[in-house]
């Protein structure tokens, strides 16, 4: 049992406690990179990383164009997991290293 | 010894004498007066590409697209005749700027039948033409019809949208753009319509980007940390040798390998990449569309097997990019001042057809973003001490060949311009 509402498709229960990772933009997704603390990122990787296969497995299942919320809120969650791949497989920052005050903003990028 | 054959004459710089194989100066990267004799030069005189079709999807749609370097801003329209047309922005009135939203400064888009300037209200067509003037009988000697908005040559070619600013009548643009264009027609760029765009404000000259990535000499020490640390000491074991370079007027184009997409060994590349088949080079299997089996003739020139993409640079700041696994992306490089430009990267994907094939997308682009911004700080560096003139002579090796190449055509861009400025000065005084 579960005290919180399901944010995420019930299979994927165990990832709830990172559902505010699946955010609908890579701006708002990067941000939140940069605003977490390494060790935040190490957690989120190490619970989610181990699901990624089995959600790409049941998203692609469905109606890309027509994903139930629970749905979408799961493929946003793989989005944010994809951003902080590299802080934790190449980094171990969550900064690019050297790109110092370098930005580089998404400013288009799909709806779903 | 090279692992990958040159021309006979022993390199791919001397297959091309007219480079030379002396060391360079960036002079031209870091004078004030030398970026305004680029601006007339080059940028208010050469095929700019400002999009594609894609971004007018109907009659009445349109976008603005504003040219700093040419000071100016330009409304690219499809007319409610379907046909694609580009005007300077600004109203015939008082010169405000037509088309903009809240903020004059950013660029905008929509669609509509009609362009109302929000100072006096004036009106114009999506063909340009002047259509309602607020108390048109207070005006002198007046007819509407003389206050169209100003247009500019505009051309497409595989559907990039490209415009050209000089007022005499340029070259055609396919004639402009050569024999890299050509050998590129056919590509399924229509069918690649799924759009990540990036943006960075730059504090380097356009040249210095473009040069970033014009050679791949940099990637093995730049981006080592993208790899695991073992492949990342082999490649830069390696090095790193482009499997075939050309040149065509102000053009030029490398072919580069690539194992990545799949990697031979899959212990090579990183965890997340493993699990959904996609990295760098964008996801390992090929979208089944027609036009990427056979490819165009102008892709992979030298028919080697481990081809990875294709990199072209067209003159002056419009790169595409073209992926083994069936992608490609753009790079534009818009200068703002001498030391200073906006830099835009493109992806261009298939539409993903289930999560599974966006995720990889996801990957692709995320992977683009990490290299792109240690890119952009490099930048900066290499700006600022270019400008301490400590050193005023740098050596390049044969990879860098589209550096040398480039430098070479911006500086005959200019030398020509002030020729031709010289001699009209020189006449001028004894016509009038």
């Amino acid at each position: 049992m579960t005290a919180v509402t399901n944010q995420l498709p019930a299979a994927f229960e165990d990832l709830e406690p990172w559902a505010d990772w699946a955010l609908p933009t890579e701006p708002e997704r990067y941000a939140k990179r940069l605003a977490s603390e390494f060790d935040e990122l190490q957690a989120f990787y190490d619970a989610a990383f181990p699901r990624l296969e089995e959600a790409a497995a049941y998203l692609e299942q469905l109606p890309l164009d027509d994903l139930p919320d629970d749905a979408t809120r799961l493929l946003q969650l793989t989005y944010s997991l994809i951003n902080i791949s590299f802080p934790i497989e190449a980094w171990r920052q969550p900064r690019v290293p050297d790109s110092g005050a370098s930005t580089l903003d998404c400013v288009v990028e799909p709806v779903i | 010894m090279p692992k990958f054959d040159k021309p006979s004459e022993g390199s791919w710089t001397q297959h091309f004498p007219k480079l030379g194989t002396g060391p360079i100066s960036y002079e031209d990267s870091i004078s004030p007066e030398h970026y305004e004799l680029e601006r007339r030069a080059i940028f208010e005189r050469t095929w700019l590409n400002v999009g594609r079709v894609e971004q007018l999807p109907r009659p009445g749609s349109y976008f603005t697209k504003d040219l700093d370097v040419a000071r100016t801003s330009l409304i690219i329209a499809r007319g409610l005749d379907g046909e694609v047309r580009a005007f300077h922005n600004m109203c015939r009135h008082r010169g405000n700027k037509l088309v903009w939203q809240d903020y004059p400064d950013q660029e905008t888009q929509g669609v509509g039948r009609q362009f109302t300037c929000k100072y006096h209200g004036w009106r114009y067509g999506t063909d340009g033409a002047c259509t309602f003037v607020q108390q048109e009988s207070e005006f002198f000697d007046f007819d509407k019809a003389d206050y169209g908005l100003v247009p500019v040559h505009l051309d497409v070619w595989e559907g990039f949208i490209f415009v050209n600013l000089d007022k005499a009548t340029p070259q055609p643009l396919r004639d402009y753009l050569g024999a890299f264009a050509a050998g590129l027609d056919g590509y399924p760029f229509g069918a690649m319509t799924q759009v990540h765009k990036y943006r960075a404000d730059v504090h380097a000259n356009w040249k210095l980007y473009i040069d970033a990535f014009a050679e791949f000499y940099h990637a093995p020490v730049l981006h080592q940390k993208q790899y695991t640390d073992e492949e990342a000491r082999k490649l830069q074991g390696y090095g790193y040798e482009g499997l075939h370079y050309d040149l065509d007027g102000p053009h030029g184009m490398q072919s580069t390998w690539g194992g990545m997409a799949p990697p031979k060994d899959p212990s090579m590349v990183k965890p997340i990449e493993r699990v959904l088949r996609s990295g760098n080079f964008g996801a390992w299997d090929r979208p089944d569309i027609p036009g990427l089996d056979p490819l165009p003739a102008g892709i992979n020139p030298s028919g080697h097997k481990s081809w990875g993409l294709d990199s072209f640079v067209f003159f002056p700041n419009f790169m595409i990019v073209v992926w083994a696994p069936g992608w490609y992306l753009t790079y534009h490089y818009w200068p703002t001042a001498y030391n200073r430009h906006t830099f835009e990267g493109t992806l261009y994907f298939v539409p993903p057809a289930n999560a599974r094939e966006r995720m990889r997308q996801e990957l692709a682009a995320v992977t683009f973003k990490e290299f792109g911004l240690q890119d952009c700080n490099t930048l900066e560096a290499t700006q600022r001490m270019l400008e301490s003139r400590a050193v005023t002579e740098f050596p390049l090796n044969d990879q860098e060949i589209m550096l040398r190449h480039l430098h070479q055509t911006a500086g005959e861009y200019v030398a020509r311009y002030q020729q031709e400025r010289d001699r009209r000065l020189h006449v001028e005084p004894v016509a009038g």
